[in-house]
């Protein structure tokens, strides 16, 4: 084989959030990505590329989906797995992040996913380690893998990013996927407009390189994807908040407000769905959703991810 | 540096292998031709044609890409690029001619035997390079060669084809 020496575009061991990253580093890594896709397609839904590495699943936070997908991502490129959730640890001893990554560290691990209700967890123990670390979520920081696989799956369903009008909606303010998502889609090149009350989409955001809207109905016509944020429930309660009927009034997705839409509109939800507030079922499962592709194409970006991070780490 | 094959080398040389691989091809099984990406893939797309004129109609075509099955990732470093396999054929019970450009150490080779094998389980496959250039480090060997030639471990053989590279022509560095 003639090897060709190409300068590499990816050289980053972590991956913290999208900010950090150019729109070269996104595009390749999303390349890489449809690479992997295919592999969930075939008969043997494994090849051996971290064989023989570890990933530590480091979940101080719940999650079903992405903890699954990053699970499934590393066993489909034949790494080990191991779970540490944070209800069995020493953590409830009251141990250090610092110290419980150490110590997880010592015992060979290559990858650390840390999913942290706090900002900066990933970022914290990417220093404190050698590890490669992935940020699979840090309080209302970052989501970056959610915001990779949703450019993926609109730039597969649409062809591409760039000069797309896109809705985010509902609690920007306090939504890590809705940060990860604005800094991925402003450096493809996509018109990004963040729809919600003022308290929970502060003109601030403009900061961003997003335009803030607070009415849903004016921008329904002129939008190629929207995206529906959940509303968490521990939100509702709050004075930020207007009442759930109010807020299903103005800014809940249903069939009415998706036949003002353009016909071919991506309705994407990062789930899980809390169906009949943001998103009406209808909706929810008609044709213009994207929910179940995201969550499939989130396995292959995460693939990419995996991959990418300990390959620079390789070469370092 | 010293030239092996000009452009109607490499154009005169595919031919024969053609030839030969319509030959060869059991008349009882599907044929297919898959490519190690990315040049194996380039020749292999030139080799249909060829082999369709010699007389073998139906053949299949596809590319894998190995990059995922190689055993030195953890040493190339984020310099691999990885790409798509393409075969949208069940690979299962086919007679395979797997086409590579140089054939040197045979680790691609063994590469590319990995990823086929995770896709199916073909009747047969050969292999069938444009240049066998020696120094190999597994047991494989080609049964279709286009060129064969001695070297010394510090040369280079660099093919360089016309969709990939712009030109034509395979030198000996």
């Amino acid at each position: 084989m003639t090897s060709e020496p190409e300068r590499p575009v990816w050289t980053r061991r972590h991956l913290l959030s999208l900010d950090e990253l150019t729109a070269d580093e996104i595009r390749f890594l999303l390349d890489t990505a449809e690479s992997f896709k295919q592999v969930s397609t075939r008969s043997v839904k494994k090849v051996p590329a971290l064989r023989g590495h570890v990933v530590v699943n480091m979940f101080f936070e719940e999650s079903t989906r992405t903890r699954t997908s990053f699970t499934l991502a590393a066993q489909r490129l034949s790494a080990d797995v191991v779970e540490f959730s944070e209800k069995l640890s020493s953590v409830k001893k009251g141990e250090s992040l610092r110290d419980t990554a150490r110590n997880i560290e010592a015992m060979g691990v290559d990858i650390m996913v840390v999913r942290h209700p706090a900002a900066g967890a990933a970022q914290q123990i990417a220093e404190s380690t050698a590890c490669c670390v992935v940020n699979a979520g840090d309080g209302q920081h970052a989501h970056p893998t959610q915001g990779l696989l949703d450019l993926f799956t609109i730039r597969e369903v649409k062809g591409r990013v760039e000069g797309l009008n896109v809705a985010i909606v509902g609690d920007v303010a306090h939504s890590r996927v809705a940060r990860s998502d604005v800094a991925g889609l402003v450096k493809l090149g996509a018109r990004v407009t963040l729809v919600g009350p003022p308290t929970l989409v502060p003109r601030t955001f403009e900061a961003l390189g997003a335009r803030v809207v607070h009415d849903l109905e004016t921008v329904l016509p002129e939008m190629d994807v929207i995206s529906m944020l959940r509303i968490q429930s521990e939100r509702i309660s709050s004075n930020v908040f207007p009442s759930l009927r109010e807020y299903v009034f103005l800014y809940g997705m249903n069939r009415e407000r998706l036949a003002r839409c353009k016909p071919d509109v991506l309705i994407m939800h990062p789930g899980p769905v809390n169906r009949g507030i943001e998103l009406a079922a209808d909706v929810a499962d008609g044709p213009n959703s994207s929910i179940l592709r995201q969550v499939s194409n989130g396995l292959a970006v995460r693939m990419a991810v995996l991959f990418l991070c300990q390959q620079a780490s390789n070469a370092a | 540096m010293s030239t092996l094959l000009d452009k109607d080398g490499i154009q005169h040389t595919l031919r024969r292998l053609a030839s030969e691989i319509a030959q060869q091809a059991p008349r009882n099984a599907q044929v297919a031709i898959v490519g190690i990406r990315r040049r194996g893939e380039t020749l292999a797309h030139r080799l249909l044609p060829l082999v369709r004129e010699a007389g073998l109609d139906g053949i299949q075509h596809g590319a894998v890409d190995i990059t995922l099955y190689r055993d030195d990732l953890t040493t190339i470093g984020p310099s691999a690029t990885v790409r798509k396999t393409e075969i949208y054929f069940d690979i299962t019970d086919t007679w395979l001619v797997l086409v590579d450009d140089v054939l040197y150490t045979g680790r691609s080779v063994r590469a590319a035997l990995d990823a086929l094998t995770d896709l199916g389980r073909p009747q047969a496959i050969r292999l069938c390079v444009l240049v066998d250039r020696g120094w190999r480090e597994l047991p494989i060997q080609p049964d279709f060669t286009g060129l064969r030639i001695d070297t010394e471990p510090a040369d280079n053989v660099k093919v360089r084809l016309l969709e990939v590279d712009g030109e034509e022509r395979v030198d000996l560095i």
